[in-house]
């Protein structure tokens, strides 16, 4: 190398380097398991720091809320008190229509269905380093029973599902990542079709087709085939419909906010989760008690 | 007419190699994969930035070297691909580093791009050029169809340009006197 140009080396260097990364690049390809040593040092040192960042902004959210920002608080105070009393008349008047509520009744029927599953509220403490793939990380790992595949949901529906779990942290990808998929159907029809990512906030759901009747607005739950999710938990609302053969482009805008997410429950289980016959009168349960869906969570 | 400020020199000799603060250049790399693995939690549009790409190519433009470019490159590009998700396997944003730490710093020891303006082109230009690499790595080795250009691309081009400016007057700051 000692007679090589100065220039010549940092090109033959570039090639060395390019080429390593190509060949670990083919590897991957041919075996998943591969480089997850280097993802796991790298998250393990990432992953304090993430912590402590949001512990950190949480404290000093905390802090100003409590403590400095006081000066509407009077006045926000009467606010809010008008606003409970009138919450309070709309609670009644939702609760004697109850029964009619599809969605609730789902989520009532799951928390029944489901009393027996353990569930995990986590924080979400960082996402990916790139805007290829949708993925975040939480703050309970392994230690905590979190393991590969495990459903993870927020009250508002479906999030998506853990792909890695460290000791302390866990990969989650979300539904909107191009990996992402769901076993799901839609509400009224109950026509079953995986709903999977895109990479872009719409989800895509496919597989439908082109005879049947699919409107703007229906709601999209999870039909339990995947395994992971139990029945009827809500994915999303069709949000466009395009005509094609042989099967309609549907697109879902997703239940859970997944651009903003600060907390979620992980459903600790790995077996199929079954659920639970009808209730026989899901009213009555429903008039009595609130949707309330982390209220089964162990913190 | 030579623009005094904007001043970009085609003789190698003028060009001075900028040496830095013990420690700063680790530093910023490491602080730019935190920041962009934690900010978007609460500002989601953050996620348009690449910090990691903004500092290999200060530290590649600064540097002048083409060695020490493109193996940070190699190495920011590695620890990126590591904190992504499934869909991005190792080396996707590596080779597209490296090949950028390379040209940030061939390009540093002809030209100077010490003003703004300089600066805003050079990381548009790069910024293009990146994901035209992870592109094309996308294409070729993984067989997935990516479009070549966006108007999103450009747009995020565009803002990481701004940032950069930003962001490399800061950078300024750790360079031994």
């Amino acid at each position: 190398m000692a007679g090589i140009p100065s220039r010549h080396k940092s090109l033959i260097l570039l090639a060395g380097v390019i080429l390593l990364q190509v060949v670990l690049l083919a590897v991957q390809i041919k075996r998943d398991s591969q480089g997850r040593l280097l993802r796991v040092w790298t998250v393990g040192a990432v992953s304090p720091f993430q912590r402590a960042g949001a512990k950190g902004i949480g404290n000093i959210r905390g802090t100003w809320s409590h403590y400095f920002a006081l000066q509407n608080t009077s006045r926000e105070n009467e606010q809010l008190r008008s606003e409970n009393d009138q919450l309070k008349m709309q609670v009644n008047q939702l609760q004697s229509k109850a029964a009619e509520a599809d969605r609730l009744a789902a989520l009532l029927n799951f928390r029944q269905a489901q009393r027996n599953v353990p569930m995990l509220a986590a924080r979400v403490i960082g996402t990916s380093a790139d805007t290829a793939s949708q993925t975040i990380y939480l703050d309970r790992g392994e230690r905590d029973g979190i393991r590969r595949n495990m459903g993870v949901i927020t009250p508002d529906g479906v999030v998506g599902k853990v792909i890695e779990s460290y000791r302390d942290t866990a990969q989650v990808l979300l539904l909107t990542d191009r990996e992402s998929g769901v076993g799901a159907m839609l509400s009224d029809s109950r026509i079953q079709s995986p709903v999977g990512g895109t990479g872009e906030p719409l989800l895509s759901m496919k597989y439908i087709p082109t005879d049947e009747t699919v409107n703007v607005g229906e709601h999209v739950v999870t039909s339990g085939m995947d395994r992971i999710f139990p029945r009827d938990l809500p994915v999303g609302v069709v949000a466009e419909i395009k005509t094609a053969r042989p099967f309609q482009q549907v697109r879902v805008r997703p239940a859970a906010n997944l651009q903003r997410l600060e907390e979620v429950i992980v459903l600790l289980t790995l077996h199929p989760l079954e659920q639970k016959k009808e209730l026989a009168a899901p009213s009555a349960e429903a008039g009595g008690k609130s949707i309330g869906g982390t209220a089964a969570v162990n913190p | 007419m030579m623009n005094d400020a904007f001043d970009l020199r085609l003789a190698e000799t003028h060009i001075e190699v900028h040496k830095f603060r013990s420690g700063a250049i680790v530093g910023s790399a490491v602080l730019a994969l935190m920041l962009q693995a934690f900010v978007p939690v609460y500002i989601s549009k953050f996620a348009v930035l690449d910090l990691p790409l903004l500092v290999v190519i200060y530290f590649g433009l600064s540097r002048r070297n083409p060695s020490t470019g493109l193996l940070l490159g190699m190495v920011v590009g590695l620890l990126q691909d590591s904190l992504s998700g499934p869909v991005v396997p190792l080396g996707l944003y590596g080779i597209a580093k490296t090949i950028i730490g390379y040209l940030a710093s061939s390009i540093g020891a002809r030209l100077d791009t010490e003003h703004p303006a300089a600066r805003f082109a050079t990381t548009m230009i790069f910024f293009v050029v990146h994901q035209g690499f992870v592109t094309l790595t996308r294409r070729v080795l993984l067989a997935e169809p990516e479009p070549w250009f966006t108007l999103r691309l450009l747009i995020a081009a565009a803002l990481n340009a701004i940032v950069a400016v930003l962001v490399f007057a800061l950078l300024d700051r750790l360079r031994k006197s």
